[in-house]
């Protein structure tokens, strides 16, 4: 589904992502993490061409993104993204933010659209909120709005750029719970995340990233059993045990 | 295309030099005036006195919301009824701009003032200074250096707002430029050179006003 | 010096004419009036599109954006009434400047209005161009993720979200506009202060006269100032604090 090769970026003259390559199958869970600076919000911004990138190659479902030629606005429209802020449009209401894209995008009917955002909002616990504005909500129940409004585009693909770190820790869980279900109805998902918990629980691979380099990728059990790298392993004990 | 004869310009130049003096005497005599006027009224508009504070808002906000050409007519007209003889635009104009521009001035150094955290009128006091000590040697340098790019910037808006004075005649770089087109029949030509002249002016002394707004930004 | 005051002068006939003095200060009104509201919607019109401009990706359009600012913030605007008014129909291909000179109808209010917004136009744009600067640069991404175009992520997320934040600032230049109005006298249009200085000198009655006509400012101003407040409530956003700056 995701082909990243040899990917490659720099800022300036400063290098924030040295020949990185990976995959995503379909269906696959996949959980990025790294200490901050990383480089892995970066390299899940590339993989829908909001960050522009040098050297390698990135290919969603078939479609190359660093190609000019590529319409990324449509192929964004497949790839769903969910941002650490949410990032809902604070001028529109919760319904209007679901159907925004559907019918500029996808060219559905207002009727249609709406009631698809309706069925996404019910689906993650927030119906009742449809008519209200982002700001009246908490900062999880922006974040399940934040997602539906991803799903209401039916994407082959979901990326979640640390969903949880802008939330008081009472509100993870909720966020946390509409993303387990997501992953066990099989979507393909590439997730940002210091969440060790939700790693565990249901990634299958995790990629460990430092200075802008994937140090390590390796199936989820073996990556906490016994990390390959020093350090992953300090990055693991540092973050299980603060 | 009309035909243009920009060999107007050569002997335009020494009536363009006496307008610009002007114009620039204008600008500089305003601009302290005004910066002198408008920190006191901006003493008074903070002041506890109430009545003071009261009629220096008074006098700020009426200057701010009449258009600048009515404020030169009202001083022309008015002025003489006050000093019982007929006074030339030109000093009509230096009075109007000195006391037009202390409003905004006024405004500027306001929030400058305010701008100077409460804390160091308290560390003053607690050395032993006046509150008259405070703010002459504490409060004000901080406003008036805080404050510095926009009292530029505004005495830019100033330079151009003196072209308005064409409203009574008084001979500046405008109406100068005015006067040559007239008497060789170019007034096209003479609008152009005006406005290159400002235009220079204007843009050179805005760049210098970025480059002084960064240097600020960093001592801070 | 003596004045004589003249109260009853608004109603008396002009000097060589059927009207008022009153029917002088009303044309002047609505000259004001049209000129100044013609300007405001050009100005918000251009303002906008070069303030969202300027913060485009791409730099060359960025560099045409600051220029058209730089030149109309760098010139009077009375040299920039007199540019337009004298210069500008000698710029144009002959037939066309020959029509501005002697056909066009309105000239005087056109040229004004054109000037005043083209002028404000500028200054608009600079407020547009602070207001998308200080949005979060995450409401861009989330936007082109969802597959907006970049022109439908500025009119449907970034504008509607900046063009509330400068309401504030666009309210003081709404009541500039009327002000930097009255330099349309200098072109001959018959607008506020035309009819002052006219009247002035006709009836003598200068402080009545000025009077009256700052005044109708004053009231211009105001509207003006109203309008936007009203403008400013409609458009608040439900749970969003209004920001202050």
């Amino acid at each position: 589904m995701i082909e990243i090769r040899d990917l490659s970026k720099a800022y300036g003259g400063t290098p924030v992502l040295k020949a990185c390559s990976t995959t995503v199958a379909k269906g696959e869970v996949v959980v990025v993490c790294g200490p901050s600076g990383s480089g892995k919000s970066t390299l899940i911004k590339c993989v829908n061409g909001l960050e522009p990138f040098q050297h390698g190659s990135i290919t969603v479902d078939g479609v190359s993104v660093g190609d000019p030629k590529t319409d990324l606005p449509r192929l964004r429209a497949r790839v769903g993204m969910v941002f650490q802020h949410f990032e809902l449009f604070p001028h529109m209401s919760v319904r209007k933010n679901l159907a925004l894209a559907q019918i500029r995008v996808l060219g559905r009917e207002a009727d249609e659209a709406d009631a698809r955002g309706l069925r996404l909002l019910d689906r993650v616990g927030l119906v009742a909120h449809a008519d209200k504005h982002p700001a009246q909500l908490s900062g999880g129940q922006q974040q399940r709005v934040a997602i539906a409004r991803a799903l209401a585009m039916d994407p082959v693909c979901m990326l979640f750029d640390e969903p949880t770190s802008a939330l008081d820790p009472e509100m993870i869980g909720e966020v946390l719970d509409v993303m387990v279900e997501l992953a066990r109805e099989g979507m393909t998902m590439m997730v940002v995340t210091h969440e060790m918990g939700f790693a565990r629980q249901v990634a299958h691979r995790v990629i460990f990233m430092d200075h802008g380099e994937i140090v390590e990728d390796a199936p989820a059990a073996q990556f906490f059993a016994a990390p390959a790298s020093e350090r992953a392993q300090g990055f693991l004990a540092r973050i299980l045990h603060h | 295309m009309g035909e243009f004869d920009f060999s107007v310009w050569g002997p335009s130049l020494p009536f363009i030099r006496d307008g610009l003096l002007f114009t620039l005497r204008l600008t500089l005599i305003a601009m302290s005036g005004g910066i002198v006027i408008g920190t006191l009224l901006a003493l008074a508009r903070l002041s506890p006195v109430k009545p003071l504070s009261l009629v220096a808002g008074a006098y700020v906000d009426t200057m701010r919301s009449i258009p600048l050409v009515m404020v030169i007519l009202w001083f022309f007209l008015v002025i003489p009824f006050l000093t019982g003889t007929p006074v030339g635009a030109e000093t009509s104009a230096i009075i109007t701009f000195t006391a037009f521009e202390a409003a905004f001035y006024c405004e500027i150094m306001r929030s400058g003032i305010q701008s100077v955290p409460r804390g160091q009128v308290w560390a003053a006091q607690a050395l032993g200074l006046t509150q008259t000590q405070a703010m002459v040697h504490v409060v004000l340098p901080q406003a008036l250096r805080n404050m510095l790019p926009v009292l530029l910037t505004q005495t830019i808006v100033l330079f151009q707002d003196t072209s308005l004075v064409y409203a009574i005649g008084a001979k500046d770089l405008l109406k100068a430029a005015d006067v040559v087109g007239k008497n060789y029949n170019r007034p096209v030509e003479m609008i152009v050179l005006s406005a290159l002249i400002y235009f220079a002016i204007c843009f050179s002394l805005s760049l210098a006003v970025r480059q002084l707004q960064k240097r600020v930004a960093i001592v801070r | 010096m003596n004045y004589h005051w003249n109260w009853g002068i608004f109603g008396e006939q002009v000097k060589g004419g059927e009207e008022t003095y009153l029917d002088w200060l009303a044309t002047g009104l609505g000259w004001t009036l049209a000129v100044s509201l013609t300007a405001w919607l050009l100005a918000l019109v251009i303002g906008i599109a070069v303030g969202a401009l300027r913060t485009a990706p791409s730099r060359p359009i960025a560099l045409i954006g600051s220029a058209w600012v730089e030149l109309f913030r760098n010139i009077p605007l009375l040299v920039q009434m007199f540019l337009w008014f004298f210069v500008v129909p000698e710029l144009l291909p002959q037939e066309w400047g020959l029509w501005v000179k002697q056909d066009m109808p309105a000239k005087e209010f056109v040229t004004a209005a054109l000037c005043l917004g083209f002028f404000t136009s500028a200054r608009v744009a600079e407020q547009v161009r602070a207001g998308i600067g200080s949005l979060p640069r995450g409401q861009r991404d989330a936007a082109l993720a969802l597959g907006l175009t970049l022109p439908q992520t500025y009119r449907h997320v970034i504008l509607p979200q900046a063009l509330r934040i400068v309401i504030p600032p666009l309210t003081s230049e709404f009541m500039n506009v009327f002000k930097n109005s009255s330099i349309a006298f200098a072109i001959g249009v018959m607008e506020l202060t035309f009819q002052a200085r006219q009247m002035q000198e006709d009836s003598e009655q200068g402080i009545e006269t000025y009077l009256a006509v700052t005044l109708l400012y004053f009231i211009c101003a105001f509207a003006a100032n109203r309008g936007m407040a009203w403008i400013e409530a409609r458009t608040r956003v439900p749970g969003l604090i209004a920001r202050t700056s």
